[in-house]
């Protein structure tokens, strides 16, 4: 579903993204690990268009690479970007409404849905979402993205700086959306929900994608653990 | 105290602030979906009133017909303006898309001075009846459709903010642009749409204050007071505008009240909008409704 061969991306003369490759199947859940500064964010933001990539990135088999991102948006790949930036003065409902793409077209996820399942959201419905706890912008942020109907969601860093409890019910909803068929590729540091619910891990150091395997792999292999992830 | 030229003037201020309401409103709707601050707004309104008074004069053109047409024309107009001018300054200083406004207001001025003449022309009769009997007193007809009018822009104007898709997808733009275009909004479509709705709306009002009083190059005047209006009731609140554009209309109507019956100073009804400006934003500096920009650092 999405393939990236050979990507590269610059912040001004750094060269941030030094030639990653990887690819997601339809309906499969990936995470992109490593530490902070290797350019797990630049490479979701390259794929989305918003930091100009070099290098092909293909999604359901179009060249989408340099496309601006609502187009790419429009294309069904959704994008849940970090600092979970809502928009505050607009009520959580018309937060979740600006997500819709095409009204004419049931999608997987419905507005009722989405507040029957956050009963704290559905309680907050028309009041300004800047008035909402980090968590809940987390989840506001996450189903305002899921009203696109996206093929593909990635999600950048959902559980940085949350309580435990509510990072279980990140975790939660990002496991409800893999069982309702979405592919999803979660960019993390911490490694507890990535084990738990990805299908296959990459591991990125330096600009680069440095291990691919799967959750028992990664368990196994304690040298690449040791070397890239852990503190 | 003459109680009966203060009702007629009270009306009057509340007719000519719900239209400056309005203009401030569409000149608030470009500034909240782009932050650029519009200096050509009363020109807007300027080439609307034109246009209509065209159809109607050289083509008799009938004013059912010859109004739609104007909106119609000035909605391309709107979108004309970004696509050719403003969108080439994506990405340039604020400030510099703003001097490029004023450019703009010289620019048109000059060309309807040069189309038109200089001369105010009347407009065309709207009405047959010239008076009606609102409670008692007489009201001229094209008052009561310009608050009409003004009052259904408003109602219009906050349905599109609070419901429509686009109105959302504008303000959404505002707050973040990257995330909104992340969501599939176009950000180039929204601030050409802006550009569009705002032109459209103006014309309205240039073509109400046409009707009223004729036209000429004194009514791209309504720009300036676009600024205390707007300014007034915060540069980013739609409902501020409004509430602004009444509050200076009637400002300037008790102003005149006051100077012709007891101060006799003259003139005092185009400046008391403006002191009471600079009282208000000392008490609240961000206008009445206006968002606190505060910068950490």
């Amino acid at each position: 579903m999405l393939e990236v061969r050979d990507l590269h991306a610059y912040y001004g003369k750094s060269h941030i993204l030094q030639g990653v490759d990887m690819h997601i199947d339809a309906g499969e859940v990936v995470s992109l690990l490593g530490r902070n500064g290797v350019g797990r964010s630049t490479t979701v933001k390259a794929i989305m268009g918003e930091v100009p990539p070099q290098g092909s990135i293909w999604f359901k088999g179009a060249d989408i690479a340099g496309l601006p991102s609502y187009r790419i948006a429009h294309l069904g790949l959704g994008y849940v970007p970090e600092h979970r930036d809502i928009f505050p003065g607009l009520t959580v409902r018309q937060n979740l409404m600006l997500g819709i793409k095409d009204p004419r077209r049931a999608g997987k996820w419905r507005l009722e849905d989405m507040l029957e399942m956050f009963p704290n959201l559905a309680a907050r419905a028309d009041t300004a979402a800047g008035v909402l706890s980090g968590g809940e912008k987390q989840m506001l942020t996450i189903c305002r993205t899921l009203m696109g109907d996206p093929e593909l969601v990635m999600i950048d860093e959902p559980t940085e700086g949350l309580a435990p409890l509510i990072v279980q019910q990140v975790g939660d909803l990002i496991a409800e959306i893999a069982r309702r068929g979405v592919a999803i590729l979660l960019v993390e540091q911490k490694l507890s929900i990535a084990m738990r619910i990805s299908h296959r891990l990459y591991v990125m150091g330096h600009g680069r994608i440095v291990f691919e395997g799967t959750p028992a792999e990664l368990k196994a292999n304690a040298a690449v653990r040791q070397e890239w992830l852990e503190v | 105290m003459n109680t009966q030229l203060l009702v007629q003037l009270l009306i009057n201020g509340l007719v000519v602030g719900t239209l400056y309401g309005v203009v401030a409103m569409s000149f608030v709707l470009i500034y909240k979906a782009s932050q650029v601050v519009n200096f050509a707004q009363g020109e807007l309104l300027l080439i609307g009133a034109w246009v209509c008074w065209w159809l109607l004069t050289k083509y008799q053109v009938p004013f059912y017909l010859g109004m739609p047409i104007t909106l119609v024309f000035m909605f391309v107009f709107g979108i004309a303006i970004q696509v050719v001018i403003l969108r080439p300054m994506i990405g340039e200083p604020i400030i510099s898309v703003i001097m490029v406004t004023i450019a703009l207001s010289t620019v048109f001025s000059a060309m309807m001075k040069w189309m038109f003449g200089v001369n105010l022309q009347p407009f065309p009769r709207v009405f047959n009846t010239q008076n009606v009997n609102v409670l008692g007193l007489q009201v001229q007809t094209v008052y009561l459709m310009s608050l009409a009018v003004s009052l259904a822009m408003i109602v219009g104007m906050a349905w599109f903010f609070r419901l429509s898709k686009y109105g959302l997808a504008m303000r959404a733009t505002a707050f973040n642009q990257q995330v909104a275009q992340s969501l599939g909004i176009s950000v180039k479509s929204v601030f050409a749409m802006a550009w569009a709705i705002s032109a459209t709306v103006s014309a309205v009002a240039g073509v109400v204050v046409a009707v009223v009083n004729g036209v000429s190059a004194g009514l791209s005047a309504y720009g300036v007071k676009v600024f205390p209006a707007a300014i007034l009731g915060g540069l980013d609140s739609v409902g501020g505008a409004v509430l602004g554009g009444i509050i200076i209309g009637l400002l300037e109507n008790v102003a005149h009240f006051v100077d012709s019956e007891y101060l006799h100073w003259g003139n005092l009804y185009e400046i008391a909008p403006f002191y009471a400006l600079i009282i208000i934003l000392m008490i609240k500096p961000y206008g009445l409704f206006g968002t606190k920009d505060i910068e950490r650092v």
